[in-house]
This record gives C-alpha cells, structure tokens and sequence, in this order.
C-alpha cells in the first residue's frame, strides 16, 4: 500500500487546491494521519474512495476527539522603552528584560475517520478534520453521502461533541435523548446538579444535601 | 413532549405520517421481546408493509467512552466485558490489541493461542446462540434455542473455570493473558469441542430444511453487496450478501495466519444466508479449534516486560480491530503519556450493522421485521454503549 506521503501526493495531483496536510503519529503504531481542509474533504473523500488504486470503499470507524485551549508559558525577551532620571535628567532609556508570557493555543473538535479497501484488503488510511473552535465554528462537512457508515457514527458525534456536519440527511441526537442540552463527551462538561441526595447520618452527605436544597429554594425564589 | 416532536420525520425532513392517514404509525419497543434488550423503532405502515423505519438507540447508554477516558487503561479491562456481554472474551482482545499497538507490546506464542482458542470458543457460543434466537423470533417456541443453549453451556463451563466468570470473563491483559491454562482445562476444552460438530450435525438437521423457516427467510430482508460495503457493515451479515472480507484473513491479527480455515460466503445476502453462515462459520471455527488445541505450545502467558500497574505508554494513536462474532469491533485510543487514555473509542460493529436496517426492511411486513433484526445478531450493550 502506499504511504502516507504518496497518497498525499496523489490527492494534491488529483484535487487542486486540497491542501493535505500529514499529521505524524510518533507512537509505535506509527499510522499517521492526513489533516484535511473542511472545504476540500468531500472531494478528497470522493477521490479516496474512487480511485482504483486506493479503492478505500470501507469506512471503518468515525469519531471525535476534544482538544481543549491549551495555556503556554513561554520565556521572551522584551524591550521597553523606560523613563529614568540620569544624572539628575529625565531620559528614555531602552532596556531589556526577560519575561514570561502566557499564550492560549485555541482548542477544536477533531473528528478522525479510518478508511479500509475491501477490494484490495489494505488499510488503514487515517484522515481527520478539524473544526474552527469549540464554540460556535463547529461545523465539518459530512462523510455521509460517500460513505453510508458514517450515518450513526456521525450522529453519535454530534450528540456526544457537538460537531454540526453539514450535508448530514438527518442530523439527530442518537444516545441522548432530544432535548439534552450539552455534549458529554467534551472534556470539559460537568454533570447537572439535578438529583437529589439521599440523606444519611453522614455529615458530609447532610451538608451537601443541604447545600443542594438551598441552591433549588435560591432557583425557585429567583425564578417567580 | 409535543405531538410534533413525536411524529416521525423521514430523511428529507418532511413528516412521514400521510394527512389522510392512511399510514399508521408504530412504536416497536422499547419493550419488545425480539429486540434482545431495549431498542425501539418507529415503523410507517401502509397497511402491513413498512414505508418507514427509524432505529431509536440510547436506553442502554451509560457514557463508556467517558469511563474509559476517567479510568486507567487496565481499569477499562472489565468494563469492555460489558459492551457485547454474550463475546467478553472477544472485546477483551480487542482492547488488548489497540493498547499493545498503542505501546508497542508483544504478547509470547502461548498465550496468543489461548486467545485464539477462547476467541473461537466464544465465536461458537455467540453464533449458537444467535441461530436459536433468530428461530425463537421466528415463533419456534424454545426447541431450537434450547439446543443452541445445552451447547453454550459447556463453553461457558469452560470459561469459568479458566477465567473464574461465566460471561464477565475479563481474562486478557496487554501483553498476554492473566492465568494459564491448565493441561486439563484444555483436555476438557478438546473434549467439548471434539463433541461439538454432533450437536450442530443435529440441529442442521432440525432446523436448516424446514419448511417454515425457508418459506419465512428465503429472499426477506436482501442486502446487496454494494451497499452492504458502502455503509460499513461487517461480520456475518456483510459475507452473507457474498463480500470476502474477514478481518481475521486480512489483517493476520494474533497468529490467525497458521491456521488452515475457510471464509464462508452467501449468494443472496437475505435473511437465511445470514442464518446459515453463521452455522457454517462455526464449523470452520471448529476446525480453527482443533488445529490450535493440536499446536499450543508451552511457555509463559504474559510478556515479563510488560507492565500493569503504572502504565503509561508514549504519547501516540493507535487503530486495532478483530474480527469479533458480530463484526468488525475496533478501539481507537490516543494517549498523551498519562495513565489514562486521552480518547478511548469503541467501533461498536452492531451499532453500525443497524445503518441498513431501514434498507432491509423497506417493503415487508412487520412480522418480517422481527427476523431481519434478529439476523444482523445485536447486543444492546454494545449499541449503545
């Protein structure tokens, strides 16, 4: 089969304008993956699947994966440009210093296919797409007309990270329940307080139980 | 919820229910006897025949994937016995599989044999089990199913004296198996399997060229090939509808490859392919069985490198699948060198077998529908997860 590189070539030759881009995987199990533009991928999915030496006719799995903001500390040297009495004068003197500055790398949502062929048993081929941000650029293009398989897992994607893949012929909660508000499995959701403690002679169970029936009296007070 | 929210809404977005109604619409389940488990779907009916089906999952969803991001990769071990309850052994294997790719493991000869051995042993138990289900739907009240249960039975013995658990079985570690097996556990497995091809010989025999089952399975349910690879479907039910494709033969996963066995296929892909490849496939993995119980060399069962307790392997992806009873099952992790996985992905193969159901069922009676979800073979556990 070939490698990631001449598939990458392959696509670039065959869709103008793809830019792939080839996320390497520096664990033992080596499969690296493309990184596809949202605007490109059906036509390079398309191409995947059509070409008769890839022939990638199975797609196998489809899932997400939560990339939160990621805070970096990092060590600059800064020049300033500071006010200073020399010699009884005020002067502008230009001094350096080395400071440390915090920098957040946004997050995204990343949704990872695995294509195999069944027509030439190879695979897998790895390819992935990332969203904009995690709040409101959410939306990818569906793999659903090119592959059938992606129907549930997609939908699973969007119930449980809350990628909108546009394109979907029925974009529908599938494990929760219609209505639910969140998306579990985001690494940052947090459990609703919405169940109510069973009091038991443990002082901690006691104080929260009572914490938690002041919080719904101060909600029912606030809401009429 | 409001009557709208509950109308069916077919694929264009427009409401199924016909104005003049004259299509009825059903609720099957959650609590149906034939779905196996809780599982409903929203039929449109045009007198009997089925004009619309939606799958409706999520009864059984208790977040897995969270537990497995929440927990250490040893930790997820036992919970993967409760994806596809009837195949513990399988999803074990499965997950030790994607984590020894993800590190890099190597697991010693003997105890890829025993991995074999109980793969296949539950294999035999799964399909068993299945064709009796798939008669009892059919309304052959008990018989069949009680056969295919006397024989599960043994195996399930087996396993438990081996693993200490009839169905949780929890028994593959990454890098090998926790026990070994001893000479006359295997002697008692040799045993069992050497009795097995009698009672499937005798309940081909009851069931196979009876008339009722053919009248009610021939030519229901058709999938066609293309489709069946367009939308990811695996297992039995893909090589029913005549596609060579077993993850066993294609990947040579674990030492599959020493083995002298045959891929079963069907002509027609309808629901009696799918019944009787799943009695065929178990033939083969009889033969699978023997060849191994012949073979399985002495040794260690685990890979004295590897470790259990704080293990951490390098920041990575890794992609491993088997072929399980049902299909394809595969674990996708990412690590980013913690003791817990960053992602834990299970590929559910039932979940996307149910992809076609819709497809399947289009044009038939209800009753006909009852067979066509008993022959996909799924696992509300593994569905939904």
């Amino acid at each position: 089969m070939k490698t990631v590189e001449e598939i990458k070539a392959a696509i670039e030759a065959a869709v103008p304008g793809a830019g792939v881009e080839v996320v390497p995987n520096p664990g033992p199990a080596a499969q690296h993956s493309l990184l596809l533009k949202p605007d490109t991928a059906v036509a390079v999915a398309t191409f995947l699947r059509d070409d008769t030496e890839l022939a990638l006719d199975f797609l196998s799995n489809v899932t997400g994966v939560d990339w939160l903001d990621k805070e970096i500390a990092e060590k600059v040297k800064v020049t300033r440009t500071v006010a200073k009495t020399v010699d009884g004068q005020e002067q502008q003197v230009e001094e350096t210093a080395e400071e440390t500055q915090k920098r957040v790398e946004p997050g995204y949502l990343e949704v990872v296919y695995h294509l195999y062929s069944v027509a030439k048993k190879h695979g897998p081929v790895v390819f992935r797409m990332r969203t904009g941000n995690r709040t409101d650029m959410v939306e990818l293009p569906s793999m659903t007309p090119v592959w059938r398989s992606a129907e549930f897992q997609e939908r699973e994607v969007f119930d449980l990270y809350g990628v909108a893949f546009k394109g979907h012929p029925d974009l529908r909660r599938i494990l929760m329940w219609e209505g639910f508000k969140d998306h579990p499995m985001r690494r940052d959701y947090v459990e609703p307080d919405d169940f109510d403690y069973e009091p038991t002679a443990h002082d901690e169970v006691l104080k929260r139980a009572q914490e938690h029936q002041a919080a719904l009296a101060a909600q029912k007070g606030g809401g009429e | 919820m409001s009557a709208s929210e509950t109308r069916l809404v077919g694929r264009d977005g427009a409401p199924v229910m016909d104005v003049d109604g004259d299509l009825l619409e059903v609720s099957m389940g959650p609590h149906h006897p034939s779905t196996h488990g809780v599982f409903r779907m929203d039929l449109a009916l045009d007198g009997e025949k089925i004009v619309k089906l939606k799958p409706v999952f999520g009864y059984l969803h208790r977040n897995h994937e969270k537990l497995g991001e929440e927990h250490s990769y040893l930790a997820s071990m036992p919970y993967t016995d409760r994806l596809d309850y009837i195949c513990s052994l399988t999803n074990n294997w499965a997950y030790a599989l994607a984590v020894e790719k993800l590190a890099g493991q190597e697991v010693p000869e003997r105890a890829e044999y025993l991995r074999v051995i109980l793969g296949e042993l539950t294999r035999v138990q799964n399909h068993i089990l299945s064709v009796g289900f798939l008669l009892q739907d059919m309304g052959a009240s008990g018989t069949p199913l009680m056969y295919g249960f006397r024989e599960r039975e043994k195996i399930l013995d087996l396993f438990e004296s081996l693993t200490g658990s009839r169905m949780m079985c929890n028994y593959m570690r990454f890098g090998g198996c926790r026990v070994d097996a001893s000479p006359a556990w295997l002697d008692g497995a040799r045993a069992v399997v050497a009795a097995l091809p009698a009672a499937v010989d005798e309940l081909e025999a009851l069931v196979c060229t009876n008339e009722i089952l053919m009248a009610r399975t021939q030519g229901v349910g058709v999938l066609p090939a293309e489709l069946a690879i367009n939308a990811g479907i695996s297992g039995p039910v893909l090589r029913a509808s005549g596609v060579n494709y077993d993850v066993r033969k294609v990947d040579h996963y674990g030492i599959y490859d020493r083995f002298d066995f045959k891929v079963p296929l069907g002509d027609h892909g309808d629901v009696y392919d799918r019944f009787m490849i799943r009695l065929l496939e178990l033939r083969q993995s009889l033969r699978i069985l023997e060849q191994a119980l012949k073979d399985i060399p002495g040794g260690p069962v685990m890979d004295p490198k590897a470790k259990l307790r704080n293990f951490r392997p390098k920041a990575g992806e890794a992609y491993g699948r088997i072929e399980a009873p049902k299909g394809e099952l595969g674990f996708y992790l990412i690590s980013d060198g913690g003791p817990n996985p960053y992602r834990y992905r299970v590929r559910p193969p039932t979940l996307v077998n149910l992809t076609v159901l819709e497809d399947m069922c289009l044009g038939h009676n209800v009753a006909d529908v009852v067979l066509i979800l008993g022959s996909i073979d799924i696992v509300l556990g593994e569905v939904d997860r």
